[in-house]
């Protein structure tokens, strides 16, 4: 790493220096988290992988603001982050729509908050139509939440978060609640939508070949409580990723056994300690 | 209140066996080549169609029979015949009036539902922010619920004396009293409902940072919604049962003054009439609500 301090600061988009997450219980505070050090750069993709219970969802809900580090330093394009906010677009893991809503309005919620004070109606029903093509769900802008199905829920999450113009992607296991074929589908969707956008993302998953076929890092965390960053991953694997061609590319399996190493052979045993 | 709910829930179920039987009905029509189907679906039908018709009036029967056996012989009590006559000639004028102790059945009704409408509203416009504020503050929640534990369980006819000396007349006492009495199930209801708001949905608020005022309109309305409404039901199920008790006691054109009035007349066939017309309003009242509350739901 030959970049200056004042360059780094140019292109990352979060900083998080030592930030630590403990929460009180009856008997004394259980820490969660403990010196984590973590910079994202602008239009990086940066997964958060380990066990259940690790922490990750913690750190993602950190970054989020829904709940505030004990300590440490947190700032989003150098501003310190203080609490949750429209500048970072989060996909819950179970969508979180509102179901009285239709798609559309679900995504105008989120449109009208950020933009509504500036623009026109005509421009903010714009941005909820661009919102909702890019994830292709055009056709069920009416329709409400219950009617379709789950990985089109997921697809208006995606939408409502991207249609905010975030700094930021927040993803917690945004897929996990999917059958198999959805997931890969919607993975490559995203794939696409965070190429045509230069988004930056930082998403939690304990899929092994979601976190490698997606990141540009993946951040291993080891085993709670007490959890920090155990390893971090650079998958230098040219972009755009072929689902099909991946599968015997020699950089792609050696991604994929170092996490799954790192996962069940160094982070395994602590588990079994635990349980 | 129970006895209601048991009712309806029956009423219900039958309703949806009504459904099923419809959509039985509708099958031979798509496939009229096959008469053995036919011919084998038709008793199903009838059988689904006896059970929700004739249980319920044998129920009714039963009720009549034993209250025709228990009068055969005479006496105060009416028999059902003569509660009938009675009824036919009740309700062939039921608007005449004539001075201000008689007038008929229809404006006594109307008179108690004006009544049931000013408290249950007023109750509704009070309790409903109320309990949105309840559940939404915990301080508030922890410094109103002991008060409103001491007073949901006392008798609406307590109440009563206090609205006589505050107002110093008989009808708006009534209507205080219906008033103090229905506004607990909402005030509850709509606290719990504003609680049980799933806390998703209150992430999205807190990521997007709405205002409190956009948080209650956009989001705690609409998911408080099904609470409130069943909030609303039982209140209104209870107002209607205290409008008869405090009528009795302040008097004035209404259905409970009626049912004492017609007590000192010693007329025990209208007495039994009311009673009838009380239990056929408050089921009206009931099912409107109910129809409301179905548009409402979301899922």
């Amino acid at each position: 790493m030959s970049t200056t301090a004042a360059e780094t600061r140019a292109t990352r988009t979060l900083h998080i220096e030592d930030v630590g997450m403990s929460f009180p219980t009856p008997r004394g505070p259980f820490v969660a988290l403990r010196n984590i050090n973590l910079d994202i750069r602008r239009g990086e993709f940066v997964t958060l992988i380990g066990h259940s219970g690790c922490g990750k969802s913690t750190l993602l809900n950190l970054v989020a603001g829904l709940t505030t580090p004990t300590s440490g330093l947190m700032l989003l394009e150098e501003r310190e982050l203080r609490g949750p906010g429209p500048d970072r677009g989060v996909v819950f893991q179970n969508h979180s729509l509102l179901p009285w809503l239709s798609c559309y309005g679900n995504v105008h919620l989120a449109v009208e908050r950020v933009f509504g004070e500036r623009e026109t109606k005509a421009q903010l029903r714009e941005r909820c139509l661009a919102a909702l093509e890019l994830v292709g769900l055009t056709h069920s802008k009416d329709k409400k939440p219950g009617e379709i199905s789950g990985g089109m829920k997921q697809r208006v999450g995606i939408a409502r978060a991207l249609a905010m113009q975030p700094k930021m992607l927040l993803m917690d296991e945004p897929f996990g609640a999917l059958d198999a074929l959805t997931r890969a589908k919607l993975q490559d969707e995203l794939t696409a939508i965070v190429a045509r956008t230069g988004a930056t993302v930082l998403m939690v998953t304990h899929d092994v070949d979601e976190a490698v076929l997606l990141s540009d890092r993946i951040v291993m965390l080891t085993n709670g409580p007490a959890a920090t960053i155990g390893e971090i991953l650079r998958v230098d694997l040219p972009r755009p990723r072929l689902r099909l061609a991946l599968a015997e590319d020699p950089h792609y399996v050696q991604c994929r056994k170092e996490v799954l190493d790192f996962l069940y052979t160094r982070q395994g045993h602590v588990e079994k300690a635990a349980a | 209140m129970s006895s209601v709910t048991t009712f309806h829930s029956q009423w219900a179920a039958g309703a949806d066996e009504r459904r099923s039987a419809a959509a039985a009905k509708t099958v031979p029509a798509v496939v009229p080549a096959v008469p053995g189907l036919r011919l084998k679906r038709l008793p199903i039908d009838r059988r689904a169609l006896a059970l929700t018709v004739f249980p319920p009036l044998f129920g009714f029967g039963l009720l009549i029979g034993i209250w025709a056996l228990l009068t055969i012989n005479g006496g105060s009590f009416p028999t059902p015949a003569a509660t009938w006559d009675a009824a036919v000639k009740l309700f062939a004028d039921p608007f005449y009036r004539n001075g201000p102790n008689d007038q008929g059945i229809g404006w006594n009704i109307l008179y108690s539902l004006e009544r049931v409408g000013l408290g249950f509203g007023l109750a509704a416009l009070v309790g409903i922010p109320l309990g949105f504020l309840i559940g939404r503050f915990v301080v508030l929640n922890r410094m109103v619920s002991p008060i409103i534990s001491l007073l949901k369980p006392v008798s609406p006819l307590a109440w009563l004396p206090i609205g006589l000396l505050v107002f110093k007349s008989a009808n708006p006492a009534a209507i205080w009293t219906i008033f103090i009495c229905s506004i607990w199930p909402m005030v509850i209801n709509t606290a719990v409902g504003v609680q049980k708001v799933p806390e998703d949905y209150l992430n999205v608020a807190r990521v997007l940072r709405l205002s409190e005022w956009r948080i209650a309109t956009r989001i705690l309305l609409p998911s408080v919604m099904p609470y409130l409404l069943t909030g609303v039901r039982l209140s209104v199920g209870t107002a209607w049962l205290v409008i008869v008790a405090a009528e009795m006691l302040t008097g004035g054109v209404g259905i409970g003054f009626w049912v004492w009035d017609e007590w000192n007349n010693l007329n025990v066939a209208h007495i039994l009439i009311a009673i009838f017309v009380i239990g056929i309003v408050g089921l009206a009242l009931e099912w409107l609500l109910v129809t409301l509350a179905r548009r409402f739901e979301f899922n």
